[in-house]
């Protein structure tokens, strides 16, 4: 378990999350997590043979209901928030993806 | 009536007609114009629809019988208020006025509150002091120069400075309650699933959770009345039944078992602070509670266990801030008729739009969830989760409620922290446990340190026992006054 990181490191996983960091945060992150993550390395000493991880704690699901159509938000009212929205289209715009 | 009182007393001046809903707002807003420059508490302020929602209750005999008939609240600053600005305190959603009303925030509503505006905190609920605020950290009332706590400081300076009787936050690994403790106050983080989660922006969503900054457990009772119970809007919401809070407050009696993890709270913390709860829980045993050594073996891996969890989740949580469907886009980086591609567009708004902390969250968690070390943190982190739950429930056959102080050392000074996040993490030490779990804990006003800033008391509970733990820190309320201390403004 790497209690470093390199620079290449970094931004790998700033590519993975969508994130442009720029040289200083390179730096910064490289270290930070490299402490952090040692500190948190002392959940490698518990002994967890068997155990099954909790992903949840909520009581019960009551995520089953009837499979009916409701009124949802205002289309004007969400494509309102977009930073580039076409109402008329009634879609969100964004940079062109294909040449 | 006193700035400083309490959701009851206003309460019940309204709906006596002794004041008007309008007379109590406008003198909140009043306060919070003055006191805002100094603490800032407030990214929104609310003032003219505050007012028309005063008049509504004034002019309505229906609505001024409410359980929160006339009583002004504050919302952090994550929970969706329909037509207000609600930013996370982040610049990616600095322009962001959701359509839609968190269902915590509805339900207040029809309970007849009055919202007065948006209160600061750490950006996107991640920080314990406020200071990741891209509006600038709030500032505690009992020393300007010190952090009130986070991430809902902003809620808790609300409530401590009179700006409001009622302030609403979320806890995720402490954020009610550890500044509800540096502030002073009354902090509730309910059982998990035991308030509906719909509108709130979301953190790390199998810990988050939405509960009250208030002045008294009383008070704390009458909110969660309002707040509790299932959503058909967030699928975790659960269908547990709804007791009245209120009910069971100074009627069982104060002959309650209490755990202390002894190992735990000897060690690390503050000895202003350590005094202040042995105090408090020989005050328990005074008044005719019982006190059990626990040992909770596994509580000390909390803290890493939280990092590991709650940033792999908000790594997937914050991927939806991308400059597409709401918030900060950023302007194409090769000036006017350029265009970036679409993962440049990504990359840049959420390098500009994020800060440091929100930045180092995100990194941690993909790194935790990525391929090759999933299993060694995430899952394990998972694990260790289990284990701490079993810790609880081994403790709650013996005990009604478990006692430790709310946070290891009184409020810190501005900036003395934050140039080291793991410091800052440490902070969460006593609190992160009660989210892993899932547990109802509430924080509660138990002394001051010599240069009077406030400490806090945390209780425990059971799942979905918030009606013995609101009773348990009753009694103890009962007994003492340091929830009528009050800032010098």
């Amino acid at each position: 378990m790497p209690a470093t990181f390199s620079r290449s490191q970094i931004e790998a996983i700033a590519s993975l999350a969508h994130l442009r960091l720029n040289e200083e945060e390179i730096e910064l992150y490289a270290r930070q997590l490299g402490e952090i993550l040692e500190y948190a390395n002392q959940v490698q000493n518990i002994d967890t043979a068997g155990v099954p991880p909790t992903a949840s704690v909520a009581a019960r699901s009551g995520a089953d209901r009837s499979d009916t159509v409701h009124p949802s938000l205002d289309r004007a009212a969400v494509l309102g928030n977009a930073p580039d929205g076409s109402l008329e289209a009634g879609l969100f715009k964004v940079p062109r993806v294909i040449g | 009536m006193s700035q400083f009182a309490t959701i009851r007393e206003v309460r019940d001046a309204v709906r006596s007609g002794a004041r008007s809903a309008v007379d109590v707002c406008r003198e909140v807003l009043d306060r919070i114009e003055t006191q805002n420059p100094r603490l800032n508490a407030f990214n929104t302020v609310t003032r003219d629809a505050a007012l028309a929602q005063a008049a509504t209750v004034d002019a309505n005999p229906a609505r001024a019988s409410l359980p929160l008939a006339g009583v002004p609240v504050a919302y952090k600053d994550n929970l969706c208020t329909r037509g207000v600005r609600t930013t996370a305190s982040s610049k990616i959603l600095e322009q962001f006025v959701p359509p839609y009303d968190a269902t915590a925030v509805a339900r207040l509503e029809a309970a007849g509150a009055i919202m007065v505006g948006k209160a600061n905190c750490d950006e996107f609920a991640m920080g314990s002091s406020t200071e990741n605020s891209a509006f600038g950290p709030a500032r505690n009332p009992w020393d300007i120069d010190r952090i009130p706590g986070g991430s809902s400081g902003g809620s808790a300076v609300a409530v401590a400075a009179g700006l409001a009787p009622l302030a609403l936050g979320s806890d995720t690994g402490g954020s009610i309650r550890q500044p509800a403790a540096l502030c002073g106050l009354v902090g509730l983080k309910p059982t998990y699933g035991r308030v509906s989660r719909y509108g709130l922006l979301a953190f790390a969503s199998s810990l988050d959770q939405i509960g009250p900054f208030t002045r008294t457990v009383e008070d704390a009772a009458i909110t969660l009345n309002v707040l509790a119970g299932h959503d058909p809007l967030d699928a975790t919401s659960a269908q547990e039944a709804v007791p009245d809070f209120t009910a069971s407050l100074g009627a069982s009696g104060t002959s309650f078992r209490i755990g202390v993890p002894r190992a735990l709270v000897d060690e690390g913390v503050d000895s202003s602070v350590s005094a202040a709860f042995n105090e408090a829980l020989e005050a328990y045993k005074t008044a005719g509670a019982t006190l059990v050594d626990i040992t909770l073996p596994y509580a000390s891996a909390a803290i890493p266990v939280y990092y590991l969890v709650a940033t792999a989740e908000a790594s997937s949580n914050l991927a939806r801030y991308d400059g597409v469907r709401y918030g900060f886009r950023a302007k194409p980086e090769g000036g006017p008729g350029a265009q970036d591609d679409l993962r440049t567009m990504y990359g840049r708004s959420r390098e500009l739009g994020f800060g440091a902390e929100v930045k180092r969250r995100i990194m941690l968690g993909t790194y935790v969830l990525s391929a090759g070390y999933y299993d060694a943190y995430y899952l394990k982190a998972q694990q260790v989760r289990t284990l701490i739950r079993r810790d609880y429930e081994q403790a709650f056959e013996q005990v009604d409620v478990v006692a430790m102080p709310t946070s290891p050392t009184p409020a810190f000074r501005i900036g003395e922290r934050v140039a080291d996040p793991l410091q800052m993490y440490l902070a969460d030490v006593f609190t992160v446990s009660a989210n892993l779990a899932g547990l109802p804990a509430i924080s509660i006003p138990c002394g001051f340190t010599d240069d009077r800033l406030p400490i806090g008391l945390q209780l425990t509970g059971r799942m979905f026992d918030e009606t013995t733990l609101l009773a348990a820190a009753h009694a103890y309320e009962r007994q003492t006054a340091w929830w009528k201390a009050q800032p010098a403004l």
